[in-house]
């Protein structure tokens, strides 16, 4: 048989339901794929072999007791390490929550279980999802398998660079400014945000309350819109859960792949025309458009004039949620505590605990959100970053008027080496400078790849209307029905 | 011009409940003033008008059905504790023991075990 691990999750779950492989052989193959090459990558914070045979094992018992099964049966899937896992470790990249075993598990991860997915592990990120490289985890980098001394992107990097190493067909992100999309586009991979509310926080450590949107990552598209369809949906258990039906995202990618994209508007943002982007980056972009108009779709430039204030105004709403969302570690319920001495007070315990168990990244941004709340600046910081959150909404609102969607290179920069944006922190936050905007918006965004620049991958971003997912997996499954999937040099 | 001054980062962190040391405060009272300088370009907006966004989906008073649903048992909640006594979570001395002794003077402080 060909090698599981290259197959996608679509031909995986079809050799499953039609018994030429059993769940346990694909799960098997996979994790000999993690031993192989997870020392190098580093993909992987913990992997759960023992949970991941024993979820195997049920799905080959439900087949053979002649159970139907879901579309994604006993397809292994990596889960970023923000999302608990009942008795599974979970350390959201930080040391503050290193050994923690959640009591429950999130809504994302039930219904992966209940979907009969098998979960192969927890996957490595920017500590508390916080950066563009992984540099920020506790627990060490992870390599990009394009080029191991290259950033994977971040904060998801370790579930995009175990789908480009083969080590899983699926992965679950979650995007607060550009998390799935951005190690998407620098692994040559899928990934999509979905519309904020239309995929449950339950369970999901909060960074940013409002931004915050857990997300399929995939080799294709049409996987990608598979695993959409299974975590998607309304869930009583986070009051922003959005209460209406997943749009059809996986008939959407369906549609795209014929290529046809007559009829589509396709909107190219004025403020988006390549300043601060690679020239590479910005090449390989423009010729993804010219193919996409090639298939039918129209092209009409859109101006979006408070774009270019999207980062700002993060950097001043995600640090302020996240100020306050990251008091709770506070070494009393779950975690590190440091200093418990009989000497120290609770106030100095917890002091000496958040100093110890926390790295650079998130200090910097607790004490930003500290300062933009504050008396006598709130106004002019978060209050003012909240009012250019909704002039970008009007940006969108008015787009969406003229286009159907909008199309950009997803970052501006291919995948970096190491070290070189951790020395000036704003520098890092660059990298989300085309992503931002959708996560203030709130609406689904889409990175799929669209060739290379210097030997690395490109990908394009397609941002669509709120509960309109089905837009972008349409668009990207044309794009990718062209470019097909990027294959890294072997490891 | 700084944004933001060495001893003002010192306050943050106090605040932010951080007890960081001086080498980081020289690290991260440079980087700070950096972000906020950009992220002050904020201001450039004309916006006294525009009402402020807080969230993206305009929901409002979120319900649910009055059922009882099984929640975390003692021992689950427990279970990740740095430190529990008596089924509760146990924490450091919140009293400081320098504390002025009570108005009435002699003898053991009310209250302490």
């Amino acid at each position: 048989m060909a090698d599981l691990t290259r197959m996608t999750a679509t031909e995986i779950a079809a050799l499953i339901a039609t018994g030429e492989a059993s769940a346990v052989e694909v799960t098997q193959a996979h994790l000999d794929r993690i031993a192989a090459v997870d020392d190098r990558v580093h993909a992987f914070l913990h992997v759960d072999t023992d949970g991941a045979l024993e979820a195997a094992r049920a799905v080959d018992a439900r087949r053979a007791a002649g159970d139907e099964l879901g579309p994604l049966a006993g397809v292994p899937v990596a889960v970023k390490d923000v999302l608990t896992t009942k008795g599974v470790p979970t350390t959201v990249g930080s040391k503050i929550l290193e050994g923690w075993r959640p009591p429950y598990d999130s809504t994302i991860v039930r219904r992966l279980r209940e979907a009969g997915t098998v979960m192969l592990g927890k996957t490595n990120m920017d500590e508390f999802a916080m950066g563009s490289s992984t540099e920020y985890s506790a627990y060490g980098p992870t390599g990009n398998p394009w080029d191991l001394g290259r950033i994977p992107g971040g904060s998801g990097g370790g579930s995009s660079a175990a789908l480009a190493a083969y080590e899983a067909p699926l992965a679950i992100g979650s995007d607060t400014g550009g998390s799935i999309r951005q190690p998407g586009a620098v692994t040559g991979t899928v990934g999509a945000k979905p519309t904020y509310g239309g995929t449950s926080r339950y369970g999901l450590v909060a960074f940013s309350s409002s931004l915050d949107t857990p997300g399929p990552c995939a080799r294709t598209v049409l996987d990608a819109a598979l695993l959409h369809e299974v975590i998607g949906g309304h869930d009583w258990r986070d009051s922003t859960s959005i209460p209406q039906p997943v749009p059809d995202v996986v008939a959407a990618a369906r549609a795209g792949a014929t290529g046809d994209l007559t009829g589509v508007r396709l909107g190219l943002v004025t403020e988006f025309s390549g300043e601060g982007a690679e020239p590479g980056v910005m090449a390989a972009f423009r010729d993804a458009v010219d193919a996409l108009t090639k298939l039918g779709a129209e092209v009409v430039e859109v101006s979006c004039p408070h774009f270019q204030y999207a980062l700002p105004a993060y950097y001043l709403i995600a640090p302020s949620e996240c100020s306050s969302n990251l008091a709770r570690f506070d070494g009393v319920r779950f975690g590190l505590r440091v200093g418990d001495d009989g000497v120290h007070s609770l106030e100095e315990v917890m002091s000496l605990t958040r100093d110890a168990g926390f790295g650079p990244e998130v200090k910097r941004r607790i004490m930003l959100g500290t300062y933009a709340l504050s008396s006598g600046y709130y106004d002019a910081y978060y209050g003012q970053a909240q009012k250019v959150r909704t002039l970008i909404t009007r940006d969108f609102n008015a787009a969406f008027e003229q286009v159907d969607v909008l199309v950009s290179p997803t970052t501006p920069f291919v995948a970096f080496p190491f070290g070189s944006r951790t020395a000036d922190p704003y520098q890092m936050y660059l990298a989300d400078l085309f992503t931002i905007p959708t996560n203030l918006y709130g609406g689904p965004g889409i990175s799929v790849p669209c060739g290379l620049s210097e030997g690395l991958p490109v990908g394009l971003q397609i941002m669509a209307p709120t509960m309109a997912d089905d837009r972008m997996y349409r668009v990207g499954a044309a794009l990718e029905s062209v470019i097909g999937t990027l294959t890294p040099p072997a490891l | 011009m700084s944004a933001i001054s060495r001893e003002e980062v010192a306050h943050l962190a106090r605040l932010s409940r951080l007890a960081v040391t001086e080498e980081e405060l020289d690290t991260f009272a440079g980087q700070l003033d950096v972000i906020l300088q950009a992220v002050a370009r904020v201001g450039e907006v004309a916006a006294a008008d525009i009402p402020p966004t807080s969230h993206s989906v305009p929901l409002t008073n979120v319900l649910r059905d009055d059922v009882v649903v099984p929640g975390l048992t003692r021992a689950e909640a427990l279970s990740g504790a740095p430190d529990s006594e008596e089924d509760r979570f146990r924490v450091p001395r919140i009293l400081d023991e320098d504390e002025p002794p009570s108005p009435r003077g002699e003898g053991p402080a009310e209250g302490k075990a």
